[in-house]
This record gives C-alpha cells, structure tokens and sequence, in this order.
C-alpha cells in the first residue's frame, strides 16, 4: 500500500471527487427543505427547489411593472459596473503606487509607511464620512471599494517589485535600459501576474464592500435586492441572489486566472505554442 | 580600451571592513581569474567594478576617468543566478540591450529596425549556440543554456569590460569545458577585458592570464571584522596554456579547488 500522500486520483476521479460536496449540499438541502415544508407548507425559511426556480424564473424574464427592468439583470449590471470600477481604480492605483515604491527608493521613503498607515483605516468606518462628502450615490461605492482593496494591492506590488532579483535591474542597467525602460520593460511585463494574483485574492473583499455599501444606500443592486426582500422572509429570492453572486464571483476569478496565463505564459510555466518560430 | 586601476581602494559594510588596501592595475585586454575562500569578497570586487557599490575609500580609475559609480552599458555582467530575464523569449532576451538603445521610450523596436536587431540577435544566438531555442523562455532552458544565453545577452552591447560571477558553477563538466572554450573564443573576438570569478582554482589557471588571489591578511581572532581580504597573490599566467607546467596542473587536478591552499601557490610574486 502506498502512502495516501502519494496516491493520486485520475481525471475521471477527480472531477467526480470534486462535484461530490456541491451534490452532498444539494441533497442535504433537499431533505431538510421537505422535512420543513412537511411540517408547515408556508415555511419560508427553506424554500423548495421548485419555489427557487419559480421566483428565479420571475426575477430573469418578468419586467418590472413600475419600470420595465427585468430585475436579476439590472441589479447584476449596476453591481458589476460598481465593482468593475472599483476593482479597475484599485488595480491601477496598485500598479502606479506600487511601482512607484518599490522601484524608487526616494518615493517609497516618502509614501510607504504613509500607505502602509492608510490602509489600516478601517473601510466601514469611513463610509458615512464618503456619503456626506460624495452624496449616497455611484461614486461613494466606487470609492469604498477603492478603499477597501487598493492598500492591498499596493503593498503586495510593492513588495513583488522589490521581490524581483537585485541581479535583473542591475542587468538591464548594463544592457543600457534607463529608470523609466526598465519600468516599462523589467518591472511592468512581470508585475501583470502578479497584478491578476493580487486581484483575484482581493475580488472577495471588493464584494464584501460592494453588498455593504448596497446594503446601506442604493436602488438598485444584488445586495441592495437582497437586503431589500429580506422584510419579507423571502429566501426563494434571497438564495439564488447569493447563488448567482457566488457564480459570478467565481467567474471573474476563473477569467483573471485564464488572461493570466493569456498574457504571461513565461509566469504559469506553459509553453509558448509558437515555440520554435 | 583602457585600462583599470585601483587605488588604495577600501570597501566596508557598517563596522565590517570586506576589501582593504586594494593597489592593482589590470590592462586591457586581460582575462583575470579571481579565486578567494568563501565570503572573503570577490563579488564585493566585481561590484565596486561594476558600479553597483562605490569604495569606501580610494579611487577606481578606467583610463583617465574614474569609473562611473553606476551599472552601464560599457561594463557587462553574467551573474550565477537571476542574470536572465524570466519573462522574455530567448531571442527577446538578447534583444534587449539593442532594443534600449535605439528605442529610448518604448523601449522596443518595430519593423525594419527590429528585423535588423533580430539578424544581430541570431549571430549572437549562434555563437553560443542556442539558435535553436530562440522562441523559448529562460525556464525552459537547462542551466548551462540559461548561463550561455546570459553571456550572449551581455555581448551584444559589446561592452569593453566582462564580469562574471561563478558563471560554469551550475555546469556539468561536458558543457563546462564547452563554455570556457566559448568564453575564451569570446573574449579573443571582441577584445575584452574579462574578471571571472570560480572557485575551481584549475579553472582560474586554465582560463586566465591573471590569477588574482583574495584573503586576509591578518586577522584578529576578537574581531573577525576588523581586517579585509587584499590581493595576496598577483600571478602573470602564460597565455598559451600548453606551457603551464605539467605537475602543476596535475597537483591542481588533485587539490580539488575551492579552498585556496597557500603551499600551492607559493611560486607567485607574494604579498605587496
Ligand atoms: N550588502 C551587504 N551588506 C553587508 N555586508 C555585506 C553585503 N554584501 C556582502 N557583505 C559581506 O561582505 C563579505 C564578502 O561578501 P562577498 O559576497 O563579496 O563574498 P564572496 O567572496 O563573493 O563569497 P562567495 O565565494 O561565497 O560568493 C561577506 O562577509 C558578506 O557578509
Ligand atoms: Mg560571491
């Protein structure tokens, strides 16, 4: 027998394997929905599948009567264009103020223990200050996003960019390279997958922010739509909302992860398939 | 060309004194061998050269000038690690260097440019012989490639003076011997003046005209920081090899390396 460490399982197994809790969930779910509905038919708290795919079925096709919106695609519009500005401002602030500290000593003396201050502010606690001062609307989302994620990013670039060996800015200082070509062509090319790493790990937070600024001030939304009906018990609309969130959360992770290795195959140790040209 | 001289150059890190009193003039055009017992500061040496530390007293002088306290394009550098870019192709790796200098902003070239800088980039390529693996990256390539690559990115500057840090040391012996030929072909080509560091003292003999030996001098068992390494031995090796004398070589072969051992080496023309 060997040990279990060194046993692995093969394709068919590991896609099996890996469905295998979401089914368990699925089940359990199921069950303890029926035992429920079993007990008092107007349960709210575990709605049946079938009640699930009913209001699921309303929110993606059925227009607002008020104002014509088909509700699960306006609030996904308006939260992913929240978040994609924020998630955007965030990794480029990254980018500008991490190359910026970790490739000039004179600016990382002036910003780093500055930012480093900064993002110990907790975001929450400022946001009443960023709606009297940008008014409950668009921008105040943005902004806490950016202030919830972006010291993040800006200190991890930081600290990849003085990760990146001493010995490969010296070398590009003797082929010739200036400050500014060794940003552009040492420091960026090698930043952009360690920027979508940065990214990725920090889209969780950046949702958090999103449904709590939602939750707080907005017309519209995923987490404005289900703070909203949760004055109703309605978990028929309250567990796809959070379903469809966790889907989309998990794409966006999946689509950063393939342009990775789209634009940086040198970073994912795949070959280039024009190998030989 | 011209040539390199130091003048009572001292280098200290904190209370550390790593180099002291170091008086040595190199001619262009020599291949010096520097071997030294380990963390007695011959990459510290390579550095004051290269620009990356300045002496903490004393003067380097290049000609008539002193040398530039900076990394330029007029000095390369192979260093034992790291020395490739990781996120460019081969080919883009020793494109690189001619890519900065006729492209200031961008830093690349286009077009006709760039089919010229291309052509230049595969002699180079073909020199060290990796042609063939132009379109690939640094992580795909064995070690040995990886330190050829490194030495075709650094001639193609063409710079006047060569460094290298223990540049066969990942090497197995097969590509070793191949690459001192590469090197010694190189540097007869394009007139260097090369500053190999090894710890193979067989290597330094066979490869150099010059062996620079670095060790302390004195040392106080109290302070083990007080004292720097100096320049002990100094030997003019000939420049045709065949007549390094046979038992030497051979004493060499069974010596090891690494360790400098003092017996050994006690023809030279001894301390200053
Ligand atoms: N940046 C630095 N700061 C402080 N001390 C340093 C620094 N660089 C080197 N030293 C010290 O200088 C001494 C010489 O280092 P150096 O790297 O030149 O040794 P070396 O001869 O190249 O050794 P090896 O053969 O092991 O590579 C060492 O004792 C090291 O601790
Ligand atoms: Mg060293």
């Amino acid at each position: 027998m060997k040990r279990i460490i060194n046993r692995n399982p093969n394709a068919r197994v590991q896609v099996l394997l890996s469905l295998l809790p979401f089914v368990a969930v699925a089940v359990i779910y199921v069950f303890a929905s029926e035992a429920r509905l079993a007990e008092n038919a107007n349960d709210k708290l575990l709605p049946s599948l079938d009640a699930m795919f009913k209001s699921l079925t309303r929110l993606t096709t059925v227009p607002n009567k008020r104002t014509g919106d088909i509700l699960l695609w306006t609030d996904t519009a308006a939260s992913l264009t929240r978040l994609s500005w924020g998630v955007s401002i965030s990794a480029l602030l990254g980018l500008f103020f991490g190359i910026l500290t970790g490739a000039i000593p004179y600016t990382r003396s002036l910003l780093s223990s500055f930012i480093a201050v900064l993002s110990m502010i907790p975001p929450m606690a400022i946001l009443p200050i960023l709606f009297i001062m940008f008014d409950l609307g668009e921008l105040s989302k943005v902004i806490l996003i950016v202030i919830g994620i972006a010291p993040f990013i800006i200190r991890d670039l930081q600290q990849q960019v003085l990760e990146i060996p001493r010995e490969q800015i010296i070398k590009a200082q003797t082929l010739g390279a200036s400050t500014w070509q060794i940003i552009a062509r040492v420091l960026l090319p090698q930043l952009y997958p360690r920027l979508i790493q940065s990214v990725r790990l920090s889209l969780g937070t950046a949702w958090l922010f999103l449904i709590a600024a939602e939750a707080i001030a907005a017309t519209d939304g995923l987490g404005y739509r289900i703070f909203l009906v949760r004055r109703y018990l309605a978990m028929d609309v309250i567990l796809p909302y959070v379903a469809w969130i966790t889907l989309l959360a998990y794409l966006s992770d999946t689509v950063l992860l393939k342009l990775s290795q789209h634009i940086s195959p040198w970073f994912h140790g795949t070959q280039r398939k024009d190998a030989s040209a | 060309m011209s040539d390199i001289h130091f003048k009572n150059v001292w280098k200290t890190y904190h209370d550390q004194v790593v180099l002291e009193r170091l008086n040595v003039n190199i001619k262009a055009g020599e291949f010096c061998s520097i071997v030294g017992a380990s963390g007695c500061g011959k990459t510290t040496f390579l550095k004051l050269l290269l620009g990356e530390e300045a002496p903490s007293r004393g003067t380097i002088m290049l000609g008539e000038q002193r040398l530039r306290a900076e990394p330029g394009p007029d000095r390369g550098i192979v260093f034992q690690r790291y020395s490739v870019f990781p996120h460019l192709t081969v080919e883009d790796n020793v494109l690189f260097g001619l890519e900065m200098s006729e492209s200031p902003i961008l830093g690349r070239l286009f077009g006709r440019s760039r089919q010229r800088a291309k052509d230049q980039a595969k002699d180079m390529l073909s020199a060290v012989g990796l042609e063939h693996a132009c379109g690939k990256y640094p992580a795909e390539l064995s070690g040995g490639m990886q330190q050829r690559l490194a030495l075709a990115q650094a001639l193609i500057k063409q710079p006047k003076i060569l460094l290298l840090d223990e540049p066969f040391g990942a090497l197995d012996p097969g590509i070793r011997n191949d690459t001192h030929k590469l090197v010694l072909d190189l540097w007869r080509r394009f007139e260097l003046t090369v500053f190999m560091i090894t710890h193979d003292l067989k290597e330094g003999f066979q490869m150099g005209t010059r062996l620079l030996v670095f060790d302390k001098v004195r040392n106080d068992p109290q302070a083990p920081h007080a004292y720097g390494a100096r320049i002990t031995y100094d030997i003019p090796l000939n420049s045709d090899k065949r007549k390094f004398p046979v038992e030497l070589t051979a004493s060499l072969e069974r010596s090891g390396s690494s360790k400098t051992d003092k017996k050994l080496l006690d023809f030279g023309p001894g301390p200053e």
